[in-house]
């Protein structure tokens, strides 16, 4: 007899839910409280990547400095656009979080057809967003030869005179911070020829920056030549004379920026970027269930657009940050 | 957003649009005059740069906390929640904070090793530093 209670109680309980016995905890509905647990969790494996940011950052004598290198905007060739483009991605993030905001309104008044059109513009707005990263990831890649383990962007840290081909010295001076951006021997296009007509585009630009003495067809091969040292990846690093301290006088050769910068740019973003990704999905869905009419018959006032709303601000919310750190600053 | 009327939400969210908007553009804004193009002098003059790092920050984190508390509708939420929500946050941003110190401590240390490393030997002096005249070691040595 025992035994058949004890089965019976379990039913009970199952039915009933425990959640719902009495008032909830936090007046706050289980799936709710749990997405803001689940949020909190995920703040924290962003701060993991941020602390690793920001420590390395700290600790290294230069930084690629962010206006340069996030410079370039899509279909506008050399002209210099610092911070232009991710300001247009932030904003799609922004607008997209309002029209979300929208959509759960829609859902207090069970409005079927406001909640789908709302979110149908929520999703369009991840989905620019998403485009605009494809773009920057390719350009970085593509272009400027950026990967993971390599990393272009430097930072002079003293001043300086180029050499020209020749060895001899060049007008092309510079002072200390100012960014630089290696490039690949061989046309300006990178020894792995195959890119498109636009491929060079951040190339030249980058030419303004730093010299561009290297775009001249000799001495395209690994070695040590008189006005600049081709390395084993392709790169040109340019040779300079130092012009003020104590190493005064001496020819030294360019040097790669920091290169934890890669592998934290890609990480960071990626990982932000795969949120949104997995928003846009999950909206999708919602935003179909939502359409099918599942919410109305639940007569819950569309508390899944609710949670999937709470996501997607925190997506923003993490954007914030990541645009802090990796663009502003 | 059970206190106010319909018509007055939707007004308060397209506020929202436009603050964070202008808060935005203000930071891009500060933060190219904090790097010198919009007006090159800026660069000569370094704490420009640290004021301009500490307004990003704080307008950075004021879009976080109107984010949080008006779309995520924290405002509205248990004070409960909130704070079980909130502390650990608060503990992070610390933690955060921390880990900058150290990654400066790291770099001070890579300095300080640079400059032993570029130090030179001058040969012709007698040793210095520690090393004292033998005769002084002498009396213990005997006895």
């Amino acid at each position: 007899m025992a035994t058949h209670e004890t089965v019976l109680e379990h039913e009970v309980n199952d039915q009933q839910e425990s959640w719902e016995g009495g008032t909830p905890p936090f007046k706050a509905s289980y799936g709710k409280l749990m997405m803001w647990y689940f949020l909190l969790s995920d703040a924290f494996t962003f701060a993991g990547f941020l602390i690793a940011y920001g420590s390395l950052r700290f600790s290294s004598p230069t930084w690629p400095v962010p206006d340069f290198v996030f410079k370039t905007f899509p279909f506008m060739g050399t002209k210099e656009l610092p911070l232009i483009f991710v300001t247009v991605m932030s904003f799609l993030l922004i607008i997209s979080s309002v029209t979300m905001v929208r959509a759960v309104q829609e859902g207090h008044r069970e409005n079927r057809k406001g909640v789908v059109f709302w979110m149908l513009l929520t999703i369009v707005g991840g989905l620019g967003f998403l485009s605009c990263q494809a773009w920057e990831w390719t350009n970085l890649i593509g272009t400027e030869h950026m990967t993971v383990l390599t990393n272009p962007f430097g930072t002079h840290t003293e001043a300086g005179v180029y050499l020209n081909e020749d060895g001899t010295e060049s007008s092309e001076t510079f002072l200390p911070g100012k960014p630089y951006l290696l490039h690949k021997a061989g046309g300006g296009h990178g020894a792995d020829a195959g890119h498109g007509e636009d491929a060079g585009h951040g190339e030249e630009a980058a030419h303004d920056n730093d010299g561009g003495h290297a775009d001249e067809a000799h001495g395209t091969e690994p070695g040590d030549y008189k006005g600049y040292v081709v390395d084993e990846k392709g790169f040109i690093l340019n040779k300079y004379k130092v012009t003020e301290g104590l190493d005064k006088g001496m020819i030294k050769t360019q040097e790669y920026g920091p290169k934890a910068f890669g592998a934290l740019f890609f990480f960071i973003t990626g990982f932000h970027g795969f949120h949104v990704f997995s928003g846009v999905i999950f909206l999708l869905i919602i935003m179909l269930n939502a359409a099918s009419g599942v919410y109305t018959k639940r007569k819950n006032g569309y508390e899944m657009v609710e949670k999937i709303g709470l996501y997607w601000h925190f997506v923003d919310l993490v954007w914030v940050f990541v645009f802090l750190v990796f663009y502003l600053l | 957003m059970a206190h106010v009327s319909y018509e007055e939400s939707i007004k308060k969210v397209y506020k929202g649009l436009v603050l964070l908007g202008a808060v935005t553009l203000l930071e891009v804004f500060i933060s190219l005059v904090g790097k010198g193009h919009i007006w090159p002098e800026a660069l000569e003059y370094r704490w420009i740069l640290y004021t301009v790092g500490l307004v990003i920050i704080i307008l950075s984190l004021y879009k976080a906390y109107f984010i949080v508390y008006e779309f995520m509708h924290m405002r509205y939420e248990a004070k409960g929640l909130a704070m079980t929500v909130l502390l650990p946050t608060a503990l992070l941003v610390w933690a955060i904070i921390a880990f900058f110190q150290e990654g400066d401590s790291w770099k001070g240390r890579r300095d300080q090793i640079k400059e032993k490393n570029e130090m030179k030997v001058d040969e012709s002096q007698s040793p210095q530093g520690m090393l004292l005249d033998e005769t002084i070691y002498q009396p213990r040595l005997n006895g």
